[in-house]
């Protein structure tokens, strides 16, 4: 296999498992965030506003981490900085 | 119609006129769109205001959305509503303009570029400090850095540094990642789910632009509460007394 396969190969499995594992923490920390969220609206509906602000600023935060994951395949997979150096080394 | 192709990250690999070193991309031109949107809108709506009991459908119009967000940053700001109000405002316009035209054909939404939401990122960053000094002074705002310990000052830098890092990724990743999203099930199943999905950018569009002015306005009251907190904790221990 030549140096360019390996590194699509690599780019596109890697570009796979860390959107894949990213998503998993940060789903998990969501999830419990509107449970804590939906708990404290139940036992006290006149918050609500302010509970709603803070919970979107919440997720906002733990989102971030998921969106980097996929902001980092998305690099992988459509603008790799990798590519230009393989192929110039494979051309030249 | 898609004028950023599939394989493409960003609008600004689009370019729509180039003459001589002046290019200009799809960026470019649809951020001048909104700007002059918002521009020459409110000029015209606001030309012939009226305090009778009828007003113009567009007054009324305006008047709902400056009063919704003068509400939502008051809530937060507690005081000096009006210094914030009109720097929160145009972040908050500005953002949910620019997303919520996605469903016209052959329009990009700028912010699905890393450029313009790093620029908007960097503004909150300036405004940060600016503000912070204009309402209680450069001492105080430098001794903020070194709370509770001068330990602590590397670790209030970095913060400055990757929450300005987060807040134009955390854009850029939301409205990028739904314009992906959108062409990749056009390829796969065109017709019905892409204009569900396109229902569904308008409610993140809005999100998102509500998320990025909420959190600007929280990085602003972070930077100039501590006087009054001071204030706030004094005249609460007078309290009991008084009843």
């Amino acid at each position: 296999m030549d140096s360019v396969s390996i590194v699509a190969m690599a780019s596109i499995i890697t570009a796979g498992i860390c959107m894949g594992i990213g998503a998993i923490g940060p789903a998990l920390g969501q999830g419990r965030a509107v449970q804590g969220a939906l708990n404290s609206i139940a036992q006290q509906p006149d918050e609500r506003n302010s509970l709603t602000r803070t919970l979107f600023v919440g997720l906002a935060m733990i989102e971030s981490i998921a969106i980097y994951c996929f902001v980092i395949a998305m690099i992988l997979v459509f603008a790799n900085p990798f590519w230009a150096y393989v192929i110039k080394k494979a051309g030249g | 119609m898609e004028i950023v192709a599939i394989d493409q990250i960003s609008p600004d690999q689009v370019i729509l006129f180039a003459w001589g070193f002046v290019t200009i991309n799809a960026t470019i031109a649809y951020t001048w769109f909104i700007m002059g949107l918002l521009v020459v809108g409110s000029l015209v709506i606001t030309k012939d205001l009226s305090s009778e009991r009828t007003l113009s459908r567009w007054q009324n119009l305006l008047e709902v959305i400056v009063g919704t967000i003068r509400s939502e940053v008051g809530e937060i700001a507690k005081d000096g509503v009006d210094t914030y109000f009109p720097f929160i405002a145009t972040l908050f316009l500005f953002i949910l303009f620019s997303n919520l035209f996605t469903f016209i054909p052959g329009y990009v939404a700028p912010t699905s570029s890393l450029t313009t939401t790093s620029a908007l990122a960097v503004v909150v960053f300036f405004a940060v400090p600016i503000y912070g000094i204009s309402k209680n002074g450069l001492l105080h705002y430098l001794k903020e850095y070194i709370q509770p310990t001068f330990i602590f000052f590397p670790f209030h830098v970095m913060g400055e540094f990757s929450r300005t890092l987060a807040l134009a990724v955390r854009l850029f990743g939301n409205i990028m990642s739904h314009e992906k999203v959108i062409a990749i099930l056009l390829a796969v199943t065109p017709l019905f789910f892409p204009v569900v999905m396109q229902a569904l950018g308008l409610l993140i569009g809005l999100i998102q632009a509500y998320i990025f002015a909420i959190l600007a306005m929280v990085y602003i009251a972070s930077a100039t509460q501590t006087h009054e907190e001071t204030e706030h904790k004094n005249k609460k221990e007078t309290e009991p007394v008084k009843i």
